[in-house]
This record gives C-alpha cells, structure tokens and sequence, in this order.
C-alpha cells in the first residue's frame, strides 16, 4: 500500500537522487572513520583504495570469475527450491492430512541453519558446487514450502465455490485460482528467500568450494589484502540489492498487483 | 431448441437460445439443521444429543416457475442464505426433496449460478476475463468476444473491459458479477443480497439494472434481500420466512404493473406495511 502511494506521488528523480545522496554520505563517512582511525591501510582501507582495487579485480577478470560461480549457485539451488517447493507448499496447502503430517516436520527442520549442514553436505557431496548448491537448495527449500502453503490457506473459499459453480475442471483450478491467487505471496517469498540465499551462498563458499565471493573474500583474508576483502563484500551488497530490485519489479506487474490492495 | 433475437433499446441485440420449461424448482418438506460444534466437542458421546442441533430450515415447501422472479425475505439469521445455497447445490446435507426441471440435482453446475453475498470476482482477472470464464467452452474466438462485448453492455460496463475488479467501485462490481454469472447462460440465477453495501442512487439503479435483465433475458431468479422495498417493486412473488427455524410465513404472487409506485399502487403500499408489521416492525418508515 505504502508502495502504491509512495510510488505514484514522488516525482521521479527524488526515488533516484535520494539513494545517491546517502550512499555519498556512507562512504564520506567510511573515509573519515578511515583517515582519523589511525588504523593502518592493511587493517582499514579506506574508499579510494578499495575502489582501485575493485577496478583491479575487474580489469584481471577475477571479480567476473567469482561473480558467476556464487550467481551460477545461488541461481541452481533457488530454482530447484522453486520447482519443488511451491508444488510442495501447493500440494499441502490442499491435501488436509498430508499438511498435518508433514508441518510438524518442516516446522521442525525449518529453524536449523543450513549453515549448520555444512559438515553433512560436504560429507554427502564432497568438494565444489554440488554441496553450495545443496545448502541454498535447503535455505530457500523450507520458507518457499510455508509460504506458498500459507498463501494456498488463505484463498477465499467463496473462489473454490465460484469454480465447482462454473464447472471448473481440476486443471482450471489450479491454474486459474490457486496459482494466480497465491502468486502475490509467492513473490513476496521469493524476494525473501533469494536474499537469504545470498547470505548462505557467501558462508557456503567460504568452506566447501575454490571459486565465488566467498572464497574471494576468505582468500583475501589469508593474503592479509582487506582492500580485496572490503572489494568483495562491496560486490556481495551490490548484488543484492539489484536482486531485492528484480524481485520487487515482479510484484508490480498488473495481475499481481491486486495482491498489494487488498491485503 | 430455436433461436429468438430480443432487441432491446439501448443494449443492442442479444441472441439467446430458449429455453423449454428450464429453472423450475420444486421444493418438497425440506428440513435442514446445523449441528452445533462447539457443544458437540464437549461431550464426550457420538451420538448429538437433541439440543445441540440447530434447526434452520422447517419443513419447506415451494415451487419456482420457469422464469419467475422471486424475492425472498426474512429475518437475519432465519436460514435464508442457506436455503439458496442448498438449492444451488452447495450443500446437500438435508432432509427432503430439491427438484430441479424434475431431477433431483447433484451439486454445483453452471446451469444454475450464484452470485454470492460478497464480491467473488477473480481479483486477479479483469473484468473481461471474469466475464469469459461463462464463455469458456465456446470455440469460436470472434464470437466469444462478442458475447462477452454483449454481456459488458446489458450491465452498462462497457469501457471497463480492461479494468481489475480492485480498479471498480461497489457497485461496478456488482455489474461485473451480473454480467460473468449471465454470461453462463444459466437457467437459474441466485443472488444472496446482490445490493447490499451500495449507495442509495446505485442500489436503485442496480435494482432497476436487475429487473430489465430479468424481462430480457427471462430465466428463473430467486433473490434474498433484507429489503422489503426491493422485494415489492422486483418480485414476481415473494416469499416471506419467519425467524429461525424459517418456515414460509406469506408467499404471494405480485399482479401488479410495472414499474411500480408505492403511491400509485395502493394495494402495493397496504402489502407493505402489512410485510413490515409481519417482519416486526408496527409502523412502515
Ligand atoms: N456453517 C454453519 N454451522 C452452524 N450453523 C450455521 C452455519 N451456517 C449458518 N448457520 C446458522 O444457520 C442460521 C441461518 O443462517 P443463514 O446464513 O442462512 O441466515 P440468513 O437468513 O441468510 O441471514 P442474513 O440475512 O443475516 O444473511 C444462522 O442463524 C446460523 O446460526
Ligand atoms: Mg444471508
């Protein structure tokens, strides 16, 4: 709601000068904190420092090279939540009994990190993507599942009236109800869960694999290069936020839209 | 089954296929109670002792002609909407006999469509494709489009096809459901309260909206309304239920012309306050 309103009355260049601004403040900030710190450039480097060392990283490929393996993870384990997760969350969203056995179990498995699989995944999958994949597969898996079943929950019931009312088949009702009916809810998962994955991909990296933002960073820590440290994490925000970004043009789409009035 | 084209003045034409004797409803001593959980779950026993059953519906007997529009009133709470849903076929645990065109029916079916008490428009869907969901089976995609120009029309939503229902006001949404549940070409149309929560100016206009419809088109309609007025000035007949458990109080059929003036049509307005005194309140307002 706040969205619709916020969107529709603020002229279009404060949206885009705002962030501009603060994100000058964040590193002018960052500079001062750096130069009367007295903490050495090895310890604490500073913007400019950390900004030609990016450009270093660029220039020599290794960023790309990093950037697309965590993408290339976090893109494989996210889609493979996606293509079984909301069929899960559909599926127990209206099959009474098998909601009432397996909650309790999901409800369960849900709060422990998938940080916490990490010597199990690694013992399972060995060394390289398959066990960075796994972990992201099982950080989005669970929220993905409660969500959509939760969205599935609240369907008004009047709609599945409307359906036997205009003899739907069972094809139809999935595919003209429950699916567009949940998709608001769904997108708002995804939006979540993709940032979570983010985190977990980072984590991931920096123990079960030699490639990625995360070994980038753990790498640099045992080089003692904290520009390159500093480099990474800039380029770790960077991504989620042009994540968070995609995901929240999703939900503005005109048949989703209705989600974000009548909620 | 022949085809009759009705012109109407300001709609355009409409083809619609006649019906023979379709919509006619017989209703023969039904009974309907709720079983009243909350009782129910204290006691450890399975059988439902007598006074945890609530009865809602007692021993009803009706009959609905083909074509006819009845108007349906009673108190809150009498067992009104249930009646209609158990007609429609929602819910089929009661007592007794539900014919419809001489069958006893089995559930839902788009030969007779309800429109439900609150707004069931697909929110995700615009009004042209609420609309088409009556129209599915049709194969031919440029007729298709023009039934659903049709329908858009009879309700006056033309210039909306392209709207969500979040998009429309009340009442336009009332219109859009009119025109998604006509679109079926049903035999029978239920409406549970079709005007409630419209402003006065678009509650009559909706009322007057529902009228020419049903003279157009002509299919059975049974409306449950709270409001007497509505009753009197839609009805071809209207059925008045007593308090729960709802027995049938006053069924009276309505010779009178239309359309219709409370101060024009003494008789109507003698009805009236008979309706009101019947319903509880002494002096009609
Ligand atoms: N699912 C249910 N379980 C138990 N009791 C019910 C249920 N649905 C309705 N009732 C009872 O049946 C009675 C009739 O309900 P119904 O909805 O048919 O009333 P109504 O005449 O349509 O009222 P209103 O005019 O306020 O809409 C109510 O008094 C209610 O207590
Ligand atoms: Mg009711």
């Amino acid at each position: 709601m706040n969205l619709f309103f916020g969107n529709s009355n603020k002229p279009q260049h404060l949206t885009i000068l705002a962030p501009i601004l603060s994100f000058t403040l964040l590193i002018l900030i960052w500079d001062i904190i750096t130069r009367f710190s007295g903490w050495s450039d090895q310890v604490f480097p500073g913007p400019l420092k950390v900004f030609i060392s990016i450009h270093e990283l660029v220039l020599d490929g290794t960023l790309l090279k990093h950037t697309v393996a965590s993408l290339f993870r976090v893109t494989a384990g996210f889609y493979l939540a996606i293509i079984t997760g909301i069929p899960a969350g559909m599926i127990l969203g209206r099959w009474k009994p098998g909601m009432i056995m397996l909650n309790p179990v999901i409800q369960f498995l849900r709060p422990i990190s998938p940080l916490a699989w990490i010597p199990l995944a690694m013992l399972w999958f060995g060394i390289g993507d398959p066990p960075a994949v796994f972990l992201i597969f099982l950080s989005a898996f669970f929220p993905l599942v409660v969500s959509t079943m939760t969205a599935v929950l609240e369907i008004n019931p009047v709609f599945f009236q409307v359906a036997a009312n205009f003899n739907f088949s069972r094809f139809e009702v999935v595919t003209k109800i429950i699916f567009p009916a949940i998709l608001p809810s769904v997108i708002q998962a995804l939006r979540i869960t993709v940032g979570i994955a983010w985190l977990v991909v980072v984590a991931a990296e920096m123990i079960a694999v030699n490639s990625g933002l995360g070994y980038l960073i753990l790498d640099s820590r045992n080089a003692l290069r904290m520009d390159y440290v500093m480099a990474g994490m800039i380029v770790i925000g960077l991504i989620g936020l042009i994540l968070d970004f995609i995901m929240k043009r999703l939900g503005k789409i005109d048949s989703v839209f209705w989600g974000n009035i009548s909620h | 089954m022949g085809h009759i084209l009705i012109k109407d003045l300001n709609k355009g034409f409409i083809e619609q296929s006649k019906k023979q004797s379709m919509g006619h409803v017989i209703i023969k001593n039904l009974n309907k109670e709720f079983i009243d959980r909350r009782k129910k779950s204290r006691c450890r026993s399975d059988a439902v002792p007598k006074h945890n059953r609530i009865p809602v519906l007692d021993n009803i007997n009706l009959e609905f002609l083909n074509g006819e529009m009845v108007c349906i009133l009673g108190p809150s709470g009498c067992g009104k909407s249930t009646l209609l849903r158990i007609v429609a076929g929602f819910d089929n645990a009661f007592s007794g006999n539900v014919l419809i065109d001489g069958k006893a029916h089995s559930g839902p079916s788009s030969d007779h469509i309800f429109v439900f008490q609150h707004s069931s428009l697909f929110p995700w869907m615009t009004v042209k494709e609420n609309v088409e969901l009556g129209l599915r089976a049709m194969k031919d995609q440029e007729e298709k489009e023009e039934k659903i120009q049709e329908y858009i029309d009879i309700v006056d939503l033309g210039g909306f096809e392209m709207h969500y229902p979040h998009q429309l006001s009340g009442g336009m949404q009332r219109r859009a459901e009119l025109a998604r549940a006509l679109a079926v070409n049903p035999d029978i149309l239920f409406m549970d309260e079709p005007f409630s929560g419209l402003d006065f100016l678009t509650h009559m206009r909706a009322r007057e909206e529902v009228v020419n419809v049903h003279q157009f088109i002509g299919i059975t309609m049974l409306i449950v309304t709270h409001d007497i007025d509505d009753a009197l000035v839609m009805g071809d007949r209207i059925i008045v239920f007593s308090s729960r458990p709802a027995r049938v109080k006053m069924a009276r059929k309505l010779d009178f012309p239309r359309p219709r003036d409370f101060e024009k049509q003494p008789e109507l307005n003698e009805l009236r306050s008979e309706i009101f005194l019947m319903l509880g309140v002494p002096h009609a307002v």
